[in-house]
């Protein structure tokens, strides 16, 4: 294991490690993301060490399980290089046609490639993909490219270059000038301008000084910074090192969430092997710089990702904020400077620090630099991780690369933000992503969540849900939050369930009012914004709750009801077997019926019932149509007839 | 049947009239009366894990919510007992501990099933229906969200997010993830556990 | 030690830098409510009752008195329309737990505050910790601590550690303006106190005993 003492020796050993690899030598890229493994890459993995081994070719094919390159929705995902081939949704049984033909006589198979949704267009090549296509890949691309367990593969693509030319040829001083010069801002929520806070803990006279990494990425339907930490730790852990020389700091901390066993494996990994090569320790690259890192489990606490609860946290105790009026950044984890900044913040540091603080602004907005990767996920075609430039219209986002709504639905709005952001309807779909517009827009950009949801989401159900997940991840220390959330979600679950009364909405916007001016932390100041967002935009929606008893998008199981339509029934009997209440009454050739008593709104039969019937109809505010009678249920079958309802289905 | 359930919720009819016409909810000092009863089946064993992982840790009460992850994670669930003797190794106050480990959802104060369900409960997977998939898993497993059956077969929990919302709504037992949960789907993969 | 002046409520007042908002204004009898504050204890900054309007340079913004420091030049108004909208609400929201704690009453009534506003959920605690803070604090016992979080956190006494110290203490006791403090502790006594025997030996019949079987 060689321990590298100068920038120089780094720079020959990667020239070691590039000589010894062929570029044009077959690889087989193989995503082992969460997503993907959840849908058997494990199998394909070993299914592709086993072809190879059998046909004898395991000198001339190197095959990788990487991190994930973002395109879930179709995995599990595997590129070949070097011509970039894609396979998508790949099962172990596809693998030995993989290496006979595609690798070995060089041919294409079509089955397994991207067929775009909307327009059938055939890509082969990921580049060529319309999800990757309106990418900028700054801090993914190389997901794909390198194993996360192997430093050399980090090497191999320009890794730890960033630090050896901050550690070489630049002061502390230069780097954090670089960084302010940047514009980066904050990654994890606000969106605080990095540079700013290093820069009033390099100021703070205290001799320690820390650096940490918010890697308890809480939002329910955000994982960016899982897919970084799983699948490139080391370009996380090289911006940590550097925000260490920048501020002076010599200690480190990673606070993973527990939920993510594989992250917290990575980067300790990680960290070992940066230590093995003298990446961190005592005298990095022979600077006389020394820095340390500790890898901390969060033990499942929304509120810990609260930059006060979080250090709270660190010091071992329950992850309450602080109420203090004071920066952490200036007297933070034991009342120490410390500067804590978001996984993909981190992440970006090394860009900055290798290709200047000019290029990084020249990507995004005035306000917003760079790219920012958001999880694109609920009702959108191409769900996923995506890394846009600032800037990207979210028309763009959810059309081009998202492929829309799936299912000839509606588009209704977006969540973003996590529970903290809102809900941003179809007529602001020209938004720029950005900190500032988002703001604006009553959302927030949060951890980069964005939640599509269609006609059949119900806005006042999503403010309910985030209501609900934080009277649970509220820390329970000050009353405007803990209260003032419990009454919230009382009043919201009430309406959803069609117990709403007149004078609940002014009630609801003055616990919010309360909540955002008087709670102690950022978590309740933000709680209320899902039910402002939506009041804001979909106001008409709580109305037809509160006054009409009637859910709009018909989704809220206790305001809404099913019956069959006589008319459509052609009594096949999949909704009589398949309702799991036994709620359903019929017979061969007899009109099924409803049992309105037994029925619990599942909606199973509503699935179940073929679609050229669609006999199950879905009612919400409306009295459900009196039983079809009893002497009228026989079907009889007149070929007429048959013609007849055809017709009506062409129409 | 409540009263048959171990969980963190044993439903007792102890509630006593105090104050007027209000109740007084008594589950909490009762539940860890109960705790304090179960304590007494764990072995000697506990005592000697809980002292090599606090000497992992080089006996910091800073690590001690690491210190309790692995106990968690070795042992399954904290026993009182172990809290005690962390409390006095560590000259960490009990009270402390007891609401780290109440504070935190990783912990837990009760043995767990031999499965253990997690139902997501994130965004992309309520809003692709969640909510049905856990409705059906309540009614076939005869526990809530936080319980373990009576048989310690299953524990019921719901998570925030696995990190695949593309296949939502997404259902987890034992590590393995079902994808594309319907109802129908779910009784049948709950019925493939023995 | 250097000296601050500023205003509060158009007053000018003196104070010692480091000395909080709430602190100044009780050195010269200007009344700010509070629920969770104790001049023994460490700011808690819990229950938000003794937020004031604060002008920094032309800047007006919310802030809890109780933990913010003093600053030079500061304007500080301890009652404006939007204070008392939050501080009623605040109250109301308290009083759907301890509808009948006279500190309550006497806020109710300063500040319009309707205490049946919201549906009665009677545990009384208001989580002003001050209990779980004095125990651990001033006495240094630690025999009551909270527990859980968000809308479930509670107090708790620690059985074991309650038994031994609290009979001769009860110091917390008169801090507690609900005074739920008493009944949880004579609960903790009565179910999980060790009798003669050790409650440990004899789980059936203590279960009995709980369950009044």
């Amino acid at each position: 294991m060689p321990r590298l003492n100068t920038p120089e020796e780094l720079e020959c050993f990667r020239q070691k490690i590039l000589s010894g690899r062929d570029p044009d030598k077959p690889c087989i890229s193989i995503c082992a993301g969460a997503g993907c493994i959840a849908c058997g890459a494990n199998e394909v993995i070993e299914a592709f060490a086993l072809a190879i081994k059998d046909q004898g070719l395991s000198a001339k094919i190197d095959t990788r399980g990487t991190g994930c390159p973002g395109f879930c929705e179709q995995g599990p995902v595997v590129v070949i290089y070097p011509e970039k081939i894609c396979y998508l949704g790949v099962t172990a049984r596809d693998v030995p046609e993989i290496v006979s033909q595609t690798i070995l006589k060089k041919k294409i198979i079509e089955r397994l490639v991207f067929k775009d949704p909307a327009t059938g267009a055939v890509a082969v090549h990921e580049p060529d993909i319309s999800f990757y296509k309106a990418q900028e890949r700054t801090l993914l691309c190389n997901n794909i490219k390198i194993d996360s367990r192997s430093i050399d593969d980090y090497l191999a693509v320009g890794g730890y270059m960033a630090l050896a030319k901050a550690l070489g040829s630049m002061t502390d001083v230069q780097v954090l000038e670089e960084v302010k010069k940047s514009n980066l801002r904050g990654r994890g929520g606000a969106g605080f301008p990095a540079g700013r806070k290093w820069e009033g803990s390099r100021n703070a006279k205290e001799a320690i000084k820390y650096v940490i990494v918010n890697a308890d990425e809480g939002d329910p339907g955000a994982f960016m910074d899982r897919a970084l930490l799983e699948g490139n730790p080391h370009s996380i852990l090289e911006g940590l090192i550097l925000g260490g020389y920048a501020i002076a700091s010599h200690e480190g901390y990673f606070y993973v969430r527990q939920e993510y066993p594989l992250a917290v494996e990575n980067i300790k990994l990680a960290i070992e092997q940066a230590r093995d090569y003298g990446l961190l320790g005592k005298n990095i690259l022979g600077s006389g710089f020394d820095f340390e890192v500790i890898v901390h489990k969060g033990a499942g606490a929304f509120v810990c990702g609260e930059s006060t609860a979080l250090m709270t946290s660190l010091e071992g105790r329950a992850g309450e904020p602080r109420p203090k009026y004071i920066r952490s950044n200036l007297r933070g984890l034991w009342n120490r400077p410390s500067v804590l900044n978001n996984v993909e913040t981190w992440a970006n540091v090394p860009h900055i620090i290798n290709r200047g603080a000019e290029w990084f602004n020249g990507v995004g907005t005035d306000s917003s630099k760079g790219t920012k990767i958001f999880s694109l996920v609920g009702k959108i075609r191409n769900t996923g991780l995506v890394e846009v430039p600032m800037g990207m219209s979210l028309r763009d986002i959810i059309y081009e690369i998202g492929g829309g709504i799936p299912q000839g639905k509606k588009f209704k709005a977006v969540q973003t933000g996590g529970p903290s952001g809102g809900c941003i309807p179809e007529e602001l779909l020209d938004l720029q992503v950005g900190f500032d517009e988002l703001t604006k827009a009553g959302s927030m950009m949060g951890s980069g969540g964005m939640i599509v949801l269609d006609e059949d989401t119900c806005m006042v159900d999503v403010a309910r849900y985030f209501i609900n997940f934080l009277t649970d991840e509220s820390c329970g220390k000050c009353v405007p939050c803990r209260e003032g959330l419990r009454q919230m979600d009382k009043i919201l679950t009430n309406i959803v369930e069609g117990r709403g009364k007149d004078g609940d909405l002014e009630l609801l916007e003055e616990l919010s009012e309360t909540a955002v001016e008087a709670s102690l932390c950022a978590l309740g100041k933000s709680a209320p914004n899902p039910f402002l967002s939506t009041l804001r935009y979909f106001r008409d929606e709580y109305e037809a709750h509160i006054r009409d008893k009637r859910c709009p998008a018909l989704s809220c199981k206790e305001l809404i009801a099913f019956y069959i339509d006589p008319g459509k029934c052609r009594a096949c009997g999949i909704c009589l077997k398949k309702c799991p209440v036994t709620a359903i009454d019929g017979d061969k050739e007899k009109i099924h019926i409803i049992d309105q008593e037994k029925c619990t709104n599942c909606g199973t039969c509503f699935e179940v019932c073929p679609a050229k019937f669609t006999a199950v109809i879905k009612t919400s505010g409306a009295p459900v149509p009196a039983p079809i009678a009893q002497e009228k249920r026989m079907i009889i079958k007149k070929a007429p007839k048959k013609a007849q309802k055809k017709a009506d289905q062409n129409e | 049947m409540d009263k048959d359930r171990i969980d963190g919720n044993i439903e007792l009819n102890t509630d006593q009239v105090i104050d007027g016409n209000i109740e007084l909810n008594t589950d909490q000092v009762i539940d860890r009366v109960i705790d304090r009863n179960i304590d007494q089946d764990i072995d000697q064993d506990i005592d000697q894990l809980i002292d090599r992982i606090i000497d992992n840790y080089h006996g910091q009460a800073s690590a001690l919510l690491q210190i309790l992850l692995d106990i968690q994670s070795v042992n399954n669930w904290l026993p009182g007992k172990a809290l005690a003797r962390i409390s006095e190794k560590l000259e960490v106050p009990l009270s402390r501990i007891q609401h780290i480990v109440t504070f935190y959802k990783a912990f837990s104060l009760v043995p767990k099933g031999r499965h253990k369900l997690h139902i997501c409960v994130g965004t992309a997977c309520h809003v692709r229906g969640a909510t049905r998939i856990l409705d059906t898993v309540e009614q076939a497993t005869g526990i809530k969200s936080g319980e373990t059956d009576l048989d310690l077969k299953f524990s019921l929990e719901t998570v925030n997010c696995l990190g695949c919302c593309a296949l939502g709504p997404v259902m987890e037992v034992d590590g393995k993830v079902h994808a594309k949960m319907s109802p129908i789907k779910t009784s049948k993969v709950l019925k493939t556990y023995g | 030690m250097s000296e601050i002046q500023f205003e509060i409520d158009g007053r000018q007042v003196k104070a010692v830098k480091g000395m909080t908002i709430l602190g100044a204004a009780r050195n010269e009898d200007i009344f700010i409510p509070t629920l969770c504050h104790h001049e023994e204890l460490e700011p808690f900054g819990g229950c938000r009752l003794c937020i004031v309007e604060l002008e920094v340079k032309g800047w007006t913004k919310l802030v809890v008195s109780c933990v913010y420091p003093v600053e030079k030049n500061i304007i500080v108004r301890t009652r404006s329309k939007k204070i008392d909208r939050i501080r009623k609400t605040i109250i109301e929201l308290l009083m759907a737990h301890a509808p009948f704690a006279p500190d309550l009453m006497v806020l109710a009534k300063e500040y319009g505050a309707d205490g049946d506003r919201y549906e009665k959920d009677p545990s009384f605690c208001i989580h002003c910790g001050l209990c779980v803070r004095y125990c651990d604090e001033v006495t240094g016992k630690n025999a009551v601590g909270f527990v859980d979080r968000g809308i479930n956190k509670e107090i708790s006494f620690i059985p074991e550690i309650a038994q031994k110290e609290c009979d001769d203490c009860k110091k917390c006791f008169p801090l507690c303006p609900t005074s739920y403090l008493q009944a949880a502790f004579v609960l903790t006594k009565a179910l999980a106190f060790a009798p003669s025997q050790p409650v440990l030996s004899e789980p059936e019949s203590f279960k009995k005993k709980v369950t009044g079987e």
